[in-house]
C-alpha cells in the first residue's frame, strides 16, 4: 500500500494582490481591527499594541514588514490574524482572509526570483493554486526579525 | 506523571526539605554540640533518605546516607563528641546528597560522581573517635531547650526509668518521636504529651505555623494573574459607574471596589515568603567564606520571618549575597588588625529585615573598618569619573555613594572570594530595577551598614499617568520625585545652556528632557518645548532630571504586564498596562529614558564646567543672560552659560581671608566678588546683613568664583547688540531689558580686575 501524500492546511491571507499562506494550526483567531497604541522607537513594522480580552498583543503591519506601500486612506480597515509564535502570540495586520487551502506538502516550489530582500527571507516557498500563487509565510522568522530590530 | 515519577518527585521534595533542616541543624550543633534534639533530628533526615533511596533503587545515595547515618548514630549515643571536623564532613555529605538529588531530577539517575573519598572519611571518623578535637560549647547562641522526657518527668507524669527506656528504644533504631513511644507504651496520656510539646515549642520560639499546606507555585501565580485581571475590570467598572444617576450601580461598584481590594491583599499575601528563604543559606556561606579568608565571623540574623513577594525575593538574592560576601571579605579586618584596634577577634556581620512605611528594609551591617570617603574620591578621579575639584566638592554622603558608581573598585585586590564583575554597581542596578534603593552609612574604624529598601510587591504598582503627543504613558510612582507646573508664558523656568534645556529646581540646575523628543517625535526646539506644560522630576541612577510632558493626569494602581519578546529590547519601556478605558498604555522605564538621551550628568545636578579654552563671550543678540539686581537699584546681566549654580547666604556667613571675601560651600572655600563694586554700584558685602545671593560661576581655569548680588531676577535674552561695548574691563556693554538699563558683564575681564588672587597661579622660578 502506498503512503498517502501529506496534506498541509493553510489559511490564506490577502495583502494587496498577493496571497500568503499560514498553517491553520498556527492561527488562533481572526478578529476585526482593534484600536492600537503606537509604540514609538519600535521598528516600523510594529503597528502598535492592542488589548485582546485583557491580553496585550503586539500587532505587525504585514505591508510594512514586506516593504509594500501602506494602505490607502480610504481602504477598509485591516483585519487582525492572531498567530501563535514561540513565547506567545502576535497579530498580523492584513487586508483580508480567504478560504482555507489544502495543499500537498510535496508541491512546495521555490519562491520566484522576483521576490527580493526581506520578502525573500520570509517566504520559504510557494504553492501553485488553481487561480493564484500562494506564498508561504514564515511567521517565526518575521517575529525574529522584528525582535532583532531589522524591520 | 506516571505513578513512579510521582513517588520520585515526592521523594525529591521531601529530601530537599530534609537537607535544609540538616544543614541548619548542623550549623546549630557547632554552637551546641551536646544537643540530643539536634543530633536526633540530623540522624532522622539521613535515616529517611537512606530508607527511601534504597526502596527506589538509588544505591549510591543509600550508601552515602548509610555511612553518614552510622556516624551520627555513634554521635547520638554519646560515643563521640561533635567537632568542627565532623561538622565539615557532614556538611560535605549534605552537599553530595544534594548533588545526587539534582542528578536524579535532571537525568533520573544518581549521576556518576565518585563518593569513595567521602565514604572513606566518614568511616575513618567513626572508627577513631579520639582523633577529633573537642568543640567548646559556645555562648548564649543556643538556648537550652528542655527535652520532652525531662518535661514529662518534671511534671510527675512519667518516671525517669520510663524516659530512659523510651530513649533506648529510639537508639535501637526506632525512628519515632519520644512522645509517640511513651504513649504507645501506655505510660502517659496523649494529652499530656501534646501539652509538653507545646511548652517545648514555646521555649524554642518556633514561628512556623503547624497548620499549613504545600501549594504548587504555578497555581499561586495563576491566582495572582486572575486577581490582576480583576483589578483591571474593577477599575473599568468604577470608571463606568461614575455617573450620578445609577445609584444602585454606584453602590455595587463601591462594594466591588472594596472586595477586590481585600482579595488582592490576601492573594498578594500568599505570594509572600519569609526572607529567611534567602538567608537560610547565609550561615553556611559566611562560615565557608570566613574560613577561606582566615577570619572569624559571627552572623547575627534578625527579622528572618519578614515577608516579601516571591518575585522580589528572587531579584534581590544576588545583591544580598554580594553585600554579605563584601562585608566578610572587605568590610571586616583581618584578625591581627582587629586585635591591634582593640576589637574582639570575632567579627560580626548582622542581617536585619523589617517592614516600614510600606517597604521592606534589609540592613547588612559589619563592625569592620568602615569606608573611607577619600579612598573613593581618589578612585573616582583615577578612573576618570570626575576631576579632582568635583571629587573634592562632593559631600561626605555623595562621596560614599561613589561606591555604587560603575567602574569603581577600591579593593586592594579583586579577591576570588568577592568575584569579578559583580560589583556594588550591579547591586544598585538590580535593586533599583525592582523599584528599590540602596544606601550606605559608615563610621571609620567602627563599621558599615548597607540598607536595601524594596517595595512590597511588583505586580501592581501605583503610577503617574502623563500625556505626550496625544498618547498616555505611565511612570511608576517610585521614580517620581515631584511635579512642577511650568509657567504659561515664555516657558519660565526652562533655561537653555549650550542648546540643552535645564531647569532651576530650588537653586539647583537639573537637566531636562522632553518626552516627545525621547520618543523620537523630534520636538526639542525652544518653541516646541514651550508647549509642554508640566515637568516631572524623576530620579534615576543617583541623579535627578526633569521630563517635560504635555499633561499630567492622575496616579493610578496599574497592573504591570511584560511586553512581548519583540519589544522587550527597547530600553525606554518597562512594560505595558491596560487603562480603565481599555486602552493599552506603555510604562516608561526611567533609567532607560535617561540613558536614551544621556541626560543625567556624572555629578547629577550640575552642568560640567566649560572647556578651559572656550571664552565666555557676552554680546551676541539672543544670548541667554541671567538678570540680577545690584546695590543702588542697579541692574546687571551675566551670561547664563557661565553659571554653575545659585546659592543664598546670610551676610554673616561671608568671611574675610587673605584672598579677600570668601564663603564656605560644599566643603570648600569659594572666593567672592562683590559685583556691585567694580560696576560702580556701591557695595553689598560688608554692608548688607540680610541674605545675599551668590551666583557661582566657572572662572578661568575651572575655579569656582561667587558673584555677590542683591537679588536674582530672571533669565532673559539679549535683545539687541550691546551699546558702549568694551569700554571698561569687566563690562561687555550696556543693554536695555524690561525697560531698565542693564550692564552686561564680561566675566574674564571682570575677574582679572577684581579677583586676581583667584586666578590661576603662574609658575615662577624662585631664584
Amino acid at each position: 500500500m502506498s503512503t498517502a501524500p501529506v496534506t498541509v492546511r493553510l489559511c490564506t491571507l490577502r495583502l494587496g494582490e498577493f496571497c500568503f499562506g499560514v498553517d491553520v494550526a498556527r492561527v488562533r483567531e481572526v478578529i476585526r481591527f482593534q484600536d492600537l497604541t503606537p509604540v514609538p522607537l519600535a521598528p516600523p513594522a510594529v503597528a502598535g499594541l492592542m488589548n485582546l480580552r485583557g491580553e496585550i498583543v503586539t500587532a505587525l503591519d504585514l505591508r510594512a514588514l514586506l516593504g509594500h506601500p501602506p494602505r490607502g486612506q480610504d481602504a477598509p480597515p485591516a483585519i487582525n490574524v492572531i498567530v501563535h509564535i514561540d513565547g506567545g502570540v502576535l497579530s498580523l495586520l492584513v487586508d483580508g482572509i480567504g478560504d482555507v487551502a489544502d495543499v500537498a506538502e510535496a508541491s512546495l516550489e521555490a519562491s520566484p526570483p522576483t521576490l527580493q530582500g526581506i520578502a525573500r527571507e520570509l517566504v520559504p516557498g510557494t504553492y501553485a493554486l488553481p487561480d493564484q500563487l500562494l506564498l508561504l509565510l514564515d511567521v517565526d522568522r518575521a517575529a525574529g526579525l522584528v525582535a532583532a530590530g531589522s524591520v | 506523571m506516571s505513578e513512579m515519577d510521582e513517588i520520585v518527585h515526592e521523594f525529591l521534595l521531601e529530601s530537599r526539605e530534609g537537607l535544609d533542616h540538616f544543614e541548619r541543624d548542623l550549623l546549630a550543633l557547632e554552637h551546641a554540640p551536646q544537643s540530643p534534639e539536634l543530633l536526633a533530628s540530623v540522624f532522622r533526615v539521613l535515616h529517611t533518605v537512606k530508607g527511601t533511596a534504597g526502596l527506589l533503587g538509588f544505591t549510591e545515595l543509600e550508601r552515602v546516607a548509610h555511612v553518614a547515618e552510622s556516624l551520627l548514630g555513634t554521635l547520638r549515643d554519646g560515643g563521640m563528641t561533635f567537632t568542627t571536623e565532623i561538622a565539615g564532613i557532614l556538611l560535605a555529605t549534605g552537599d553530595a546528597i544534594g548533588g545526587m538529588l539534582t542528578a536524579i531530577e535532571d537525568t533520573d539517575s544518581e549521576g556518576d560522581t565518585d563518593h569513595g573519598e567521602l565514604v572513606a572519611t566518614l568511616t575513618r571518623l567513626q572508627n577513631s573517635p579520639e582523633t577529633a578535637e573537642r568543640l567548646p560549647e559556645k555562648g548564649p547562641g543556643a538556648a537550652p531547650v528542655p527535652r520532652l522526657g525531662e518535661i514529662l518527668v518534671d511534671r510527675g507524669l512519667i518516671t525517669p526509668e520510663d524516659a530512659a527506656e523510651a530513649l533506648d528504644e529510639q537508639q535501637r533504631g526506632d525512628p519515632r518521636h519520644i512522645g509517640e513511644i511513651l504513649v504507645e507504651q501506655g505510660v502517659v496520656a496523649p494529652q499530656d504529651v501534646v501539652e509538653a510539646l507545646a511548652t517545648q515549642q514555646d521555649v524554642r520560639g518556633a514561628t512556623v505555623a503547624e497548620s499549613s499546606i504545600r501549594v504548587d507555585v504555578g497555581l499561586l501565580d495563576e491566582l495572582m494573574n486572575l486577581v490582576g485581571e480583576l483589578v483591571l475590570v474593577r477599575n473599568r467598572i468604577v470608571e463606568l459607574a461614575g455617573g450620578p444617576r445609577e445609584i444602585d450601580l454606584a453602590a455595587a461598584a463601591q462594594r466591588l471596589n472594596h472586595l477586590t481590594g481585600e482579595l488582592h491583599d490576601r492573594v498578594a499575601k500568599t505570594r509572600m515568603q519569609p526572607v529567611n528563604l534567602l538567608w537560610g543559606k547565609f550561615p553556611r556561606l559566611v562560615r565557608d567564606l570566613a574560613a577561606a579568608c582566615g577570619k572569624q565571623v559571627r552572623l547575627d540574623i534578625a527579622g528572618a520571618d519578614t515577608e516579601l513577594d516571591r518575585s522580589i525575593l528572587e531579584a534581590i538574592r544576588d545583591p544580598l549575597t554580594h553585600l554579605v560576601r563584601n562585608a566578610v571579605d572587605h568590610g571586616l579586618e583581618p584578625v591581627d588588625e582587629r586585635v591591634a584596634a582593640g576589637k574582639p577577634t570575632e567579627g560580626r556581620v548582622s542581617l536585619r529585615a523589617f517592614h516600614e512605611s510600606g517597604q521592606v528594609h534589609i540592613e547588612i551591617a559589619d563592625d569592620g573598618r568602615g569606608i573611607d570617603p577619600d579612598t573613593l574620591r581618589a578612585a573616582a578621579v583615577r578612573r576618570g569619573l570626575m576631576n579632582a575639584d568635583s571629587a573634592a566638592a562632593l559631600s561626605e554622603r555623595e562621596a560614599l555613594h561613589l561606591i555604587f558608581a560603575a567602574g569603581l573598585s577600591t579593593a586592594k585586590e579583586l579577591t576570588n572570594v568577592s568575584g569579578r564583575g559583580v560589583g556594588m554597581d550591579v547591586v544598585r542596578v538590580n535593586v533599583e530595577r525592582i523599584g528599590g534603593a540602596v544606601d550606605v552609612r559608615t563610621e571609620r574604624g567602627r563599621g558599615t551598614v548597607f540598607t536595601v529598601t524594596i517595595p512590597l510587591t511588583l505586580a501592581i504598582v501605583p503610577a503617574l499617568v502623563v500625556v505626550s503627543g496625544g498618547q498616555r504613558y505611565v511612570i511608576p510612582q517610585a521614580a517620581v520625585g515631584e511635579l512642577v507646573r511650568l509657567g504659561d508664558t515664555q516657558q519660565r523656568g526652562i533655561e537653555w545652556v549650550h542648546d540643552s534645556p535645564t531647569y532651576r529646581l530650588r537653586g539647583r540646575l537639573i537637566p531636562v528632557l522632553d518626552l516627545s523628543d525621547v520618543l523620537g517625535n523630534d520636538r526639542a526646539t525652544p518653541e516646541a518645548t514651550a508647549q509642554g506644560t508640566s515637568l516631572v522630576v524623576l530620579q534615576a541612577d543617583g541623579g535627578r532630571f526633569g521630563l517635560v510632558v504635555d499633561g499630567v493626569e492622575d496616579i493610578q494602581d496599574i497592573v504591570v504586564k511584560p511586553l512581548g519578546r519583540q519589544l522587550r529590547g527597547i530600553s525606554v519601556y518597562a512594560g505595558a498596562t491596560i487603562m480603565g478605558n481599555g486602552q493599552v498604555a506603555l510604562i516608561l522605564d526611567v533609567a532607560g529614558v535617561a540613558q536614551q538621551a544621556s541626560a543625567v550628568s556624572a555629578n547629577g545636578e550640575e552642568r560640567p564646567s566649560l572647556d578651559e579654552d572656550s571664552e565666555v563671550t557676552a554680546g551676541a543678540q539672543g544670548e541667554s543672560l541671567l538678570l540680577v539686581a545690584l546695590a543702588d537699584a542697579r541692574r546687571a546681566a551675566i551670561p547664563l552659560a557661565a553659571v554653575s549654580r545659585l546659592e543664598t547666604v546670610s551676610g554673616a556667613a561671608v568671611e574675610q581671608s587673605a584672598i579677600g571675601w570668601v564663603m564656605q560651600s560644599r566643603g570648600g572655600v569659594v572666593p567672592l566678588v562683590d559685583l556691585s563694586a567694580p560696576l560702580g554700584a556701591g557695595r553689598l558685602v560688608g554692608v548688607e546683613n540680610g541674605d545675599l545671593h551668590v551666583i557661582v560661576v566657572h572662572g578661568p581655569g575651572g575655579r569656582r568664583i561667587g558673584l555677590v548680588v542683591s537679588d536674582v531676577i530672571d533669565v532673559a535674552e539679549q535683545p539687541g547688540p550691546l551699546e558702549d561695548a568694551d569700554q571698561r574691563p569687566g563690562l561687555a556693554g550696556v543693554t536695555v531689558i524690561d525697560g531698565r538699563v542693564t550692564d552686561v558683564v564680561a566675566l574674564d575681564g571682570l575677574l582679572a580686575v577684581t579677583a586676581p588672587a583667584a586666578m590661576p597661579v603662574v609658575e615662577e622660578e624662585v631664584a
